[in-house]
């Protein structure tokens, strides 16, 4: 079976390039469909109904949505190796960009809207440097130049990665994510899926609870992706 | 860019009956003009979206696009430095957060062009086609639909350098459509117009007629239609100073002269 983790942020046409992928999945494939989302989504239910696919879904809570993907991550392959599924496709909240959701032995996407604003994709590092493929959606509503101003901004962050240019609700563009899917590696060993990147290491004290404002009332350790420097503040 | 692109080809789809379209070929070349007309809904940006992704019977309207009379490579849809085609939109909010030279630069660098010469040409050039200046420290945000529209032409010509540039609805921008047809015969390129307005169409070599999701007719450009152009350039004309004398502040007081 194959795992697709799709990340992006809110608004940036994730479910439309799902949606693509399962009207166009070859006909001996079977997909079932995971939603990570912290209080409402609806898009299990949508897909179920229009793909008659196997879907499921899971709220957050007060946990951080792509923390509650790794948690629930090894039943739903369990989940969706029951439901015969080919491929599993786990479309993630898209909140933090602090971290990404992708994870080993899976095709990581990004969807990236070409609507966002030249500096988009600077401002989503993890997110886009951890992915193998992003998609960049809305390609529809910008003139060439604007396209490859935005190609570029992509590239800064992820000098490698593949670009994939759609209008999601066409499907234009859409044959070479669906090449790279197929392309796609199988999960070897569900038991060794793991995160990509090193997650933030946060501890923070308003997920606890603590409502006082100023450093003197929290403490925490804060690391970034990709950065051994560690901040410590407060007690 | 690829100096070997030579042709263009759009290939018959289907309609929405599933019908095929009535047409053979349309086959667009170097320094040729073509406008794509009809009502609204009738299928004109589908058209334009069809040659601009290289549909290979993967769009809804199942054309197939070639370059050179052959499926064109991958490099061609997938690396903005080979696609011989830049598709100016209608949309002419440009949404990058850019000052105008920062954004050009932006450009330049992704093509790997030598020189900053191409940044002030490229501004200059825009400049040709509309009536309000771009300056280069003007943010991208602010461009009014025709300094935006202008600027992406002029990038498109030299920047982006493609053989094929297709405009969608270009009159809509208050833009000098005209100056806009001669500078982009002047640089040999093929151009597409998705177009309702009277002068642009007539001043194309063939027109695309466009009906219900599909091509309904192909119109050459013959002798039989010049006596109609040079009327409509005259009205055109009118229609202009006319435009200045209202931005102006004028009142339009008695008739309004031809001359």
């Amino acid at each position: 079976m194959k795992l697709v983790v799709i990340a992006g942020p809110p608004s940036a046409g994730k479910t439309a390039v799902v949606r693509q992928i399962l009207r166009n999945l070859g006909t001996g494939e079977k997909a079932a469909y995971l939603k990570i989302d912290v209080v409402r989504a609806f898009e299990d239910e949508e897909l179920a109904t229009e793909f008659s696919i196997p879907t499921r879904k899971v709220y957050s809570g007060d946990l951080c949505p792509d923390h509650a993907g790794i948690m629930v991550m090894a039943d739903a392959l369990r989940w969706a190796e029951k439901e015969e599924a080919s491929i599993l496709i786990v479309e993630s909240a898209g909140l933090c960009l602090r971290c990404s959701p992708y994870v080993t032995q899976a095709l990581g996407i990004v969807v990236l809207s070409a609507v966002s604003g030249t500096h988009a994709p600077l401002k989503m590092g993890p997110m886009i440097g951890l992915a193998d493929v992003a998609v960049v959606t809305r390609i529809d509503l910008v003139s060439q130049a604007e396209k490859e101003v935005f190609r570029e901004g992509i590239r800064e962050v992820a000098p490698e990665i593949e670009i994939v240019e759609t209008n999601a609700v066409q499907g234009t563009g859409m044959r070479y994510l669906l090449r790279r899917i197929a392309e796609a590696d199988e999960v070897r060993d569900a038991a060794t899926v793991e995160l990509r990147g090193v997650p933030p290491l946060g501890v923070c004290t308003v997920c606890v609870g603590k409502k006082e404002i100023g450093w003197q009332h929290h403490f925490g350790v804060v690391r970034r992706l990709g950065d051994a420097g560690n901040l410590f503040r407060g007690d | 860019m690829d100096l070997q692109v030579t042709e263009i080809t759009v290939l018959p789809g289907r309609d929405k009956n599933g019908e095929t379209e009535h047409f053979d070929r349309i086959v667009i070349r170097p320094g040729e003009t073509l406008a794509i007309v009809g009502p609204t809904g009738s299928g004109k940006s589908a058209f334009i979206n069809d040659i601009e992704v290289f549909a290979r019977d993967d769009t809804v309207t199942g054309r197939t696009v070639l370059v050179n009379g052959a499926i064109p490579p991958d490099d061609y849809v997938r690396d903005p430095a080979k696609k011989p085609i830049a598709l100016i939109t209608q949309n002419t909010k440009c949404l990058a957060d850019l000052k105008v030279a920062a954004f050009l630069e932006m450009h330049v660098r992704s093509r790997k062009i030598e020189g900053d010469e191409i940044i002030s040409e490229t501004i200059a050039l825009a400049n040709e086609f509309t009536g309000e200046k771009i300056t280069p420290g003007a943010r991208m945000t602010s461009l009014s639909g025709g300094q935006t529209r202008s600027l992406m032409v002029a990038d498109a010509i030299l920047v982006g350098s493609t053989p094929v540039i297709i405009l969608d609805e270009v009159e809509n921008a208050g833009i000098f459509k005209d100056r806009v047809i001669e500078v982009l015969r002047r640089y040999q390129k093929a151009v597409v117009f998705v177009t309702h307005d009277p002068l642009v169409a007539l001043m194309c070599d063939r027109r695309v007629v466009m009906r219900n999701g599909t091509v309904v007719r192909v119109i050459e450009h013959t002798d039989s239609e010049d006596e109609a152009l040079s009327a409509v350039k005259k009205m055109d004309g009118i229609l202009c100073r006319l435009r200045e004398r209202i931005r102006a502040g004028e009142a339009i007081t008695g008739g309004v002269q031809a001359v």
